[in-house]
Formats: C-alpha cells, sequence, structure tokens
C-alpha cells in the first residue's frame, strides 16, 4: 500500500517541475490501476507464483520504467498491462475499465483502442511495406482505407520516417523498423504505449534514437510504459519502479 | 475487418508461399476434374445410347402376340401363338379409338432361305405393311420402298437389308431389278434399305421385306391372317403412355377380353430398353465418380494439410494481429477465406482442364462427353465447401492461440 500511496504524489511533483503540458495532481486521472495483483503459473504439479501482491497506479501523461532482473516478474506485468494475460487474484482497471470480466473478443478490442505495443523483437510483418504496417490497428479497429492511409502516413512521419512509407522491414535498419513500431502503437491513439524491451535488439546509435523518439512523445503528453532491465534505458523515464521476485521493491520519480 | 480486407490479407498469404499453393491447387484441380470428366462421359454415353435407340423408331409401341402375364399357367409365352392378326392392325389405325397413334406397320415375320444365282442366305423375311419404313424410321438407300399397290396385287416384290444384299449379290448398289427366289417364288428386287445397325437382339440389316399380302399368300405357314408383330407410332413422345393405353383398350375389345390381366398380347416400347441401358451407365457413372469424388477427398485433406503447416509457420504473425486487436473471429475468418482460395482456384481451374479434355476426348474415344452448366457450377461450389470444411480445423486452431504464447514462438 506504501507505494500506491506515494506514487500519485511523486508523480504530480514530477509533474510541477517536468514538463509545462502536465496536468496537475488534482487533474489527474488514473490509466492503470493493479490491485492486489497475483499470478500463479501452474506446469503439472509445479507451481509458480510470478506476481506476489502489486499495487501500482499510473497517471495519464506519465512515463514509466518498469526495471527488474529477469525471472523478477517484469514481463508477467507487461502480459497483464497489455491485456495479453490475466490476473490469477485481484483486479486490473485499464483506463478505469476492470478488465477480468471480459471475453477475448472485448480484449482484442482494447488492446486495439486502448495500447500501443513496442516489442523487442519489433515484430512487423514482413510482407507489408511501412505504410500497410502502421495500418493494422486501424484495419482491426474498421477504420476507412483513405483514412487509414493518411494516418499511417501521419504516424510515419512524425517518427521521422516521411520518406519511407513503401520500404518493407526488410529494407530497413534495426532502428527504423523500430520506429515503424512506434508509428503503429501510435497510429490508433491510444491510452498507453507499452514498450517492452524496446530497445533490447538495437545498437546505441537506434537505442538513442528511439529513446528521443518516446522523450518526445512524452513531452507531447503521451502515457509511456516501458519494460526494461537495463538501468541507462529506465532512468531516461521520469518514473522508475523496481520489481523483483514478484514484488516491488521501489518506486522512485527520477526527474 | 472487411471481407475485403479479409481477401487481401488472405490473397497475400496465399501468394507468399507461391509453390505450395499451386501444389495444394493441383489436387483439387485433380479431383474437380476427374469428377466432371466422369459425370460428362456418363451423361454422354447414356446420351449416345437414347439416340442410337429412339433412331430406331421414335415414339414406338411393340405390340406381340401371346402375354408373358402367364397367371394361369396355361397361356402361351411372349412372342408365340397367333394371336395378333392384319385386323388389329386395322383397328389400331382407327383415329377414333386410339387418336394417340400415328401410324401402324404390322409385320408378318419368318425363316426363309434366299437364292439369288448360285449364292445362298437364310434370313428373316417380312411381309410388311406400307407404313412400315417410317414407322421404323428407317430410309431407302436405293430404289424404292413397297408401296399400297405392291399390297394390294400381291407383287412379288422384295426390299433387302443392306447386309442381306451384300450376302447375296456380294454389293447394295446396282441389284435393283435383279431377282431373288424365296420359297420358289422370284421376287424382284425393289430397293435396298439404309444401313440402321443392330438393336439388342437382332441384326436390322440383315432382312427382307415384302407386302404383307404376299407374305400372307406365298410365304405363310400357319393361320395367313395372323402377324407377328405390330409397331404402333405414338403422335409424341409425350402421347406414349396414352397411346399405350389406347392400344390396350383397342386390343382388349377387338379380342372380346373382359379381363386385363387375360390379355393375350404384349405391349412394350422402346423406354423399356433405354430404361436398362440408362441404369447400366447409371451404375457405372456412379462408380466413376465415387472414385473421382475420393482423390477430391484427398485434395481436401491436402487443403488441411497446408494450412496447418501455414498456421504453424505464422503463428508470431497471428500473435501481432491479436495483439494489435485482432478478434478470434477476424483471425479464423483469415485463414478460412485463405483455404476457400485455395479450393476456388483448384475449382475453376479443374473445370477449364475438365471442360478442355470434354472437348478432346470425343475424337480419342469415340464417346460423346457432356459438360453442364449445372456440373461446372456445381463442382466450382464444391471446391469452395472443400477449402472451407477443410480450413475449420486450422482455422480454429489459429483462432484460438494465445497472443502471448504465439508472440514468444521463435
Amino acid at each position: 500500500m506504501a507505494e500506491r500511496t506515494t506514487a500519485p504524489t511523486a508523480s504530480a511533483a514530477s509533474a510541477a517541475t517536468s514538463s509545462a503540458r502536465r496536468r496537475g495532481a488534482a487533474e489527474a486521472r488514473p490509466v492503470i490501476e493493479l490491485v492486489g495483483a497475483r499470478k500463479t503459473y501452474r506446469s503439472g504439479s509445479i507451481e509458480f507464483e510470478a506476481l506476489k501482491g502489486i499495487d501500482v497506479r499510473i497517471d495519464e501523461g506519465e512515463y514509466v520504467a518498469i526495471m527488474g532482473p529477469s525471472g523478477s516478474g517484469k514481463s508477467t506485468i507487461m502480459n497483464v498491462l497489455g491485456c495479453l494475460d490475466t490476473l490469477t487474484e485481484g483486479e486490473y482497471r485499464l483506463g478505469g475499465v476492470d478488465v477480468e470480466d471480459l471475453d477475448e473478443a472485448d480484449l482484442a478490442a482494447i488492446r486495439n483502442r486502448q495500447i500501443g505495443f513496442v516489442f523487442q523483437q519489433f515484430h512487423l510483418l514482413p510482407s507489408l511495406s511501412a505504410e500497410r504496417n502502421v495500418e493494422l490497428p486501424l484495419v482491426y479497429a474498421a477504420v476507412p482505407a483513405d483514412e487509414r492511409r493518411r494516418r499511417a502516413r501521419a504516424a510515419l512521419e512524425r517518427v521521422g520516417l516521411g520518406d519511407r512509407f513503401e520500404n518493407r522491414p526488410g529494407e530497413l535498419s534495426g532502428g527504423q523498423q523500430q520506429r515503424v513500431a512506434v508509428a503503429r502503437a501510435l497510429v490508433g491513439e491510444p491510452t498507453m504505449i507499452l514498450a517492452d524491451e524496446p530497445t533490447g535488439n538495437l545498437d546505441s546509435v537506434s537505442t538513442a534514437d528511439v529513446l528521443a523518439l518516446f522523450d518526445e512523445l512524452h513531452a507531447s503528453g503521451r502515457t509511456i510504459v516501458l519494460i526494461t532491465h537495463e538501468l541507462e534505458v529506465a532512468e531516461r523515464a521520469r518514473r522508475i519502479i523496481r520489481v523483483r521476485d514478484g514484488l516491488i521493491q521501489g518506486d522512485e520519480v527520477t526527474a | 475487418m472487411s471481407w475485403l480486407e479479409t481477401f487481401r490479407t488472405s490473397w497475400a498469404a496465399v501468394r507468399s508461399h507461391a509453390l505450395r499453393s499451386v501444389l495444394t491447387v493441383v489436387g483439387i484441380l485433380i479431383g474437380i476434374a476427374a469428377v466432371i470428366l466422369t459425370v460428362g462421359l456418363g451423361l454422354g454415353t447414356q446420351k449416345d445410347v437414347s439416340a442410337q435407340i429412339s433412331a430406331l423408331g421414335s415414339n414406338l409401341l411393340i405390340v406381340s402376340p401371346g402375354s408373358t402375364t402367364s397367371s394361369s399357367g396355361v397361356r402361351g409365352g411372349f412372342g408365340t401363338g397367333s394371336t395378333l392378326t392384319i385386323a388389329d392392325a386395322v383397328a389400331l389405325a382407327s383415329h377414333v379409338s386410339a387418336p394417340d397413334v400415328k401410324a401402324v406397320a404390322a409385320e408378318k415375320t419368318s425363316s426363309q432361305s434366299l437364292t439369288a444365282g448360285s449364292t445362298n442366305w437364310t434370313t428373316s423375311v417380312s411381309g410388311v405393311t406400307p407404313s412400315w419404313l417410317s414407322v421404323r424410321s428407317r430410309s431407302i438407300e436405293v430404289g424404292r420402298f413397297l408401296t399400297s399397290s405392291d399390297d394390294a396385287q400381291s407383287s412379288d416384290v422384295v426390299v433387302l437389308g443392306s447386309e442381306a444384299a451384300q450376302e447375296l449379290f456380294g454389293r447394295t448398289v446396282g441389284v435393283v431389278g435383279q431377282t431373288v427366289t424365296v420359297a420358289g417364288t422370284s421376287f424382284e428386287v425393289v430397293g435396298v434399305l439404309a444401313p440402321a445397325g443392330s438393336d439388342s437382339s437382332s441384326n436390322l440389316d440383315d432382312v427382307a421385306l415384302v407386302p404383307m399380302s404376299t407374305a400372307q399368300t406365298q410365304l405363310s405357314t400357319g393361320a395367313s391372317s395372323s402377324v407377328s408383330t405390330v409397331y404402333l407410332e405414338a403422335a409424341s413422345a409425350g402421347r406414349l403412355s396414352a397411346a399405350y393405353q389406347e392400344a390396350r383398350a383397342v386390343l382388349l375389345t377387338t379380342h372380346g377380353i373382359a379381363d386385363a390381366s387375360g390379355a393375350d398380347f404384349t405391349i412394350s416400347s422402346q423406354d423399356a430398353l433405354v430404361s436398362t441401358a440408362t441404369a447400366v451407365y447409371r451404375t457405372l457413372t456412379v462408380l466413376l465418380t465415387g472414385i473421382a469424388a475420393l482423390s477430391l477427398l484427398v485434395g481436401g485433406i491436402g487443403v488441411m494439410n497446408i494450412m496447418l503447416v501455414s498456421v504453424t509457420e505464422r503463428t508470431r504473425e497471428i500473435g501481432l494481429r491479436k495483439a494489435l486487436g485482432a478478434p478470434p473471429g477476424a483471425i479464423r475468418r483469415q485463414f478460412l477465406v485463405e483455404a476457400a482460395i485455395l479450393g476456388l482456384s483448384g475449382g475453376v481451374l479443374g473445370a477449364l482442364v475438365g471442360s478442355l479434355a470434354a472437348l478432346l476426348l470425343p475424337a480419342a474415344i469415340g464417346s460423346s462427353v457432356v459438360v453442364s452448366p449445372a456440373a461446372i457450377g456445381l463442382s466450382l461450389g464444391v471446391s469452395v465447401a472443400i477449402g472451407i470444411v477443410f480450413g475449420v480445423y486450422p482455422a480454429t486452431r489459429a483462432a484460438r492461440l494465445a497472443p502471448i504464447d504465439a508472440l514468444r514462438t521463435e
């Protein structure tokens, strides 16, 4: 409970200092609320408790890094936050909606509208052009073709790939591919961007590139949750939540 | 996700593994082409047989003396006895009592030895009425047919079947005016029939025809007024059964028989022959189509196999699409459409190949192949259905993949 009460205050403090565009504490709306979150994996008779009771609240406009070594439970948190996996116990509210009772189709709709994923392996479809890759979330949101095209191009321009619409992933560098993935995460105007080790497969130049992009997005008011095990990367966020052995170890505001 | 978008995605997937797709399509193609060909061959043969039989006398009813329904056990068998007479033929020709009978021809047949010069040939000699030629749908190759005046005068003239002419004279031309001796009487050959082939029981070209009155007076062994067969031509194919009923009623009356089961004659039609032949070919067609359908089944299993490979291979793509917001239904549709595209491509190409073969095959095997638009339409439908039926399982598997596991797959 300690983290949960300190977190909003801390972020409100950071909001006051870091960005003029951030709202004050009174206005802050929670994007993510995890209450008593537990996750147990069963494999035959072996049980493994990946999350042992976690409370997290992340507000709109925050830039949060969830950090921890492998096996700490940070990937499980990422899957739960991304509605890719469900909790064994506890509550998860995304944008005020309890996602525990939703079926597969509803979860798909939530992922489509509320979450923009950025993965370590980029996960672009190799047979599609950059533009078509970015369009994908809009395809499932049933956005008409010409609007899709317009928005996909705008998103690609936003990440600095205005001259790469027709290129396929294979024709782009790793950094460029990850920027296409960021454009894809942005295009649906989601409630938050959820990045899982976004720089894990990138060299230092591309890493700087992508992190600069996140800084920009944060400056323009986006909510970003970044999962990483690298301190360097985590330090770019305004708040670092440290996870170890399925529990939250620390929650600090860095800037 | 709109259907157009689904189709685009599925088509891109089919194209992305082109060789595999083509091989799968070939499996369906062979099945569809085989079904179209075997069904077409069956229908074609059936049509040929029907055409052959109806050429022997369209809308024909055949009246024979005797009865096969010998419930009492004492009546003579089919085709025996002399209960049918020329008077019956006259009665049947009445437009009042048998309005659906267009024409009547009587035939009085016996086996005779014919002599031309030093050549002997034994064949069936029939006394016939002049209407015989049209009722039996025959035609004259050279010379003329028997006329009413031949009949009225009991002329000693004969019309030979082409084979009988060949046997007696070694040729079919230039035999008109020659003389043939039958049972001690000299007959003048006045014409030769055009060849007609064989029916199920007799050679239609190995015959000799003389006027009915001549046969009755000079060639008859039993009662002179009896005839062996009366042929009735119905006004049309649709009037055949009406003509049958009328003819039966007329004959029961003229023979003074009250109980229809005691009839001393039998009326049969070419229909019976046609239906027997049709039944044989239908059995054959069903058998062949069954074999062809099996090859379609094998093709369907090919589709399923390739779709399962496709799902496994694209597990990560499925995971990504789900993470980006694709509901299970959209994933299922995508794979079903992919399977249907494979099926339909096989169907379209199979129909093309089948139709092409149907054009070329008759020249090679001399039997016609009938490819109906219905058969093509049906096979296209079947090919899509095969794609969908065999695609359901792989598509459902894809739809059920947990996005998190799917994304993790390397």
